[in-house]
């Protein structure tokens, strides 16, 4: 069964706040939250304590795939399953294979790299609960949230709001879940 | 607090205006872009744009409909002239559609800033582009409900594909580039459309600007892999813009034919697409600001830089057009000579000389910091050099293939009624949809516009 809170939300007005408040937050313990603003603001993940991300190893595994694909169908299409003479070459003229190679490889790791990303990132995913809060579609323009969530241990609806208050935030609401 | 807004200068120096006007804060940047989508009239300029152009697609769907009906006997194309406008029209819109990937992607790499206000429109123009590209080699097959012949699948004919001919490396080429810009172009809206979702009014605004938006919530660990994803995207995408004009000009230099058979073409293509690309982003670029009076965010600075960018890349071409009358000069192939001459003394000769003065003569105005900095002068210029571009593979294609080495094997070439009806459904049908695009969706990316606002705001910079 869910909890009928999903967390507390704060709000501020610029990055370099929303950003003291995510230190603060991670230095007090909490790590079960999320920043929330209307453009990359740099350090404001590694502040929430993400030092990593697999996109790049999903590119790289996608374009060896695609590169050794297309090789490797080349190769058994030209040695192995319709070997014709073309121009005196070699069934295995391997320069004739290399930019079919390259196009796969940048395809496959392009696909792997898109659709990685958005599967790292649960999208699509239309609804959820933080577009219950009051006031949260400022933070596709100008606004800038920093949510806690009930789940964290630390979570304790007046103490995380009494620290979320001292933050000096816009205004802190509670979001429903 | 005071809000946060643009400070006075981005680059000030050398008395260059700025990238972004000052003034801007978060909420009017947003506001700026988002609203010609969902808030403004529909400018009675686009309806009078739109309505020709949505005419010729009518033309083309007619042009294309007969084509199917009676066969490419209807065009100009003979022996030896097999390829005509078809390929002409081909090579020159896969050119055009190189600006966009190279704004977005090298550009991004080098850190330029001035690429946000123009890179998502250059990219829209890419796809419109390529789209129309695509078209030509398939009506140009005869039969073109069997182009799924070019794709290697297991087929009960127990037939493959010839992966030594570059003609099937284009199939890839094309395909691969097509692809990873529309991906590209995505990625960079996702972030967008959840604005346009976010500032809707009407129900069903939202819910449409809701689905595509794939419920982007901005969050940080999201923007987080997005900046991976986007920088991987155009690591990606640097090496396919070079490798697709190569690819390209591959289909004319790996043959024999007088004219084609040079090492110069993969730079050469590559510039020259660059160049024509280029022209058609100022082409765009120059009206549309006016028109929705978006002057502040697409300044005069990206007009001069990529004015900068068509006159470097045309000295390159004026380069290659330099070194193939050197090669036939030094070279000792009688062929190559005669096709030199042919090219300025033969029946298509004032073909070629309007080549010379668009493309090498009418670019070198761009000199003129005056020209660079009248929008009117430089779209003049720009449609020269679009023109030039066209000429250019006139001269490739027809100019080579007219005489080669045979004269009992020589031939003329004039196109047809339907070879222009095509060619001009193709620009209707290219304008229509770009029209469309910036009528449905925000034309410059809103989320890096209020990021190179954060950048340049007095917070920052007291910091």
């Amino acid at each position: 069964m869910t909890p009928p809170v999903y967390g507390l939300m704060a709000e501020f007005a610029t990055a370099a706040e929303l950003l003291q408040a995510t230190r603060r937050a991670y230095t007090e313990g909490y790590r079960r939250m999320d920043a929330y603003s209307p453009f990359p603001v740099p350090d404001l993940a590694e502040a929430l304590g993400v030092h990593s991300d697999r996109v790049a190893l999903l590119a790289l595994t996608g374009g060896l795939l695609g590169g050794s694909g297309a090789y490797g169908l080349q190769w058994w299409i030209n040695k192995i399953a319709y070997p014709i003479n073309i121009g005196g070459r070699p069934l295995h003229s391997w320069p004739s294979f290399i930019i079919v190679t390259f196009e796969m490889a940048v395809l496959f790791a392009g696909i792997a790299t898109v659709f990685g990303m958005l599967a790292l990132n649960g999208l699509p995913m239309p609804h959820h609960p933080t577009f219950n809060a009051p006031g949260f579609e400022g933070a596709s323009r100008d606004r800038f949230f920093l949510c806690i969530e009930a789940i964290d241990p630390r979570y304790d609806a007046a103490g995380t709001r009494a620290f979320l208050e001292g933050l000096n935030p816009a205004k802190v609401v509670e979001v429903a879940n | 607090m005071a809000e946060i807004r643009t400070g006075e200068l981005m680059n000030m120096k050398h008395g260059r205006p700025p990238v972004l006007m000052p003034g801007f804060s978060f909420g009017s940047v947003t506001d700026k872009i988002a609203n010609i989508v969902i808030a403004e009239r529909t400018p009675l300029a686009w309806w009078l744009t739109f309505l020709p152009c949505a005419m010729l697609v009518g033309v083309l769907g007619t042009a294309v409909t007969y084509l199917f009906y009676r066969g490419v006997g209807i065009w100009g194309i003979n022996i030896p002239i097999g390829w005509g406008f078809a390929i002409i029209n081909f090579v020159w819109w896969v050119g055009i559609g190189h600006a966009g990937t190279l704004i977005s992607a090298i550009l991004l790499l080098l850190k330029q800033t001035w690429r946000s206000s123009i890179n998502r429109f250059a990219e829209a123009m890419t796809l419109f582009a390529v789209m129309c590209a695509g078209m030509f080699p398939l009506l140009h097959m005869g039969r073109p409900w069997l182009a799924y012949w070019m794709f290697p699948y297991p087929s009960t004919m127990t037939v493959w594909p010839n992966f030594r001919s570059p003609l099937v490396w284009d199939v890839f080429a094309v395909s691969t580039y097509f692809t990873i810009s529309l991906l590209f172009w995505y990625v960079g809206l996702i972030p967008d459309l959840a604005t346009l979702r976010d500032s809707a009014v009407n129900r069903w605004t939202r819910m449409i600007y809701g689905l595509l938006a794939l419920g982007w919530r901005n969050s940080a660990r999201h923007w987080r892999r997005y900046e991976s994803a986007y920088m991987l995207l155009a690591g990606l995408a640097t090496p396919l813009v070079l490798s697709v004009h190569t690819v390209v000009s591959f289909d004319f230099s790996v043959a024999l034919v007088p004219g084609w058979h040079s090492t110069i073409f993969p730079p050469y293509f590559v510039a020259g697409a660059v160049f024509s690309g280029f022209a058609m982003v100022l082409i765009l670029a120059i009206p549309i600001r006016k028109l929705y009076g978006l002057e502040e965010l697409i300044t005069m600075r990206h007009l001069d830089n990529c004015a900068k960018v068509m006159l470097s890349t045309g000295l390159i071409v004026a380069y290659g057009y330099l070194m193939e009358a050197f090669f036939a000069w030094y070279g000792t192939s009688q062929y190559d000579k005669y096709l030199s001459w042919n090219r300025a003394h033969g029946p298509y000769a004032p073909v070629f000389w309007l080549l010379i003065l668009c493309n090498v003569l009418i670019p070198q105005l761009l000199w003129l910091r005056k020209v660079r900095y009248t929008p009117a002068l430089l779209f003049v210029v720009s449609v020269f050099v679009l023109m030039g571009m066209w000429f250019e593979r006139f001269v490739i294609i027809v100019i080579s293939l007219h005489r080669d080495f045979m004269p009992s094997s020589w031939g003329i070439y004039i196109p047809t009624r339907w070879d222009w009806a095509i060619f001009a459904g193709t620009l209707g049908f290219f304008m229509a949809a770009f029209l469309l695009f910036i009528r449905l969706l925000p034309m410059i990316t809103i989320f890096e516009m209020r990021m190179l606002v954060h950048e340049t705001s007095e917070e920052v910079k007291a910091s």
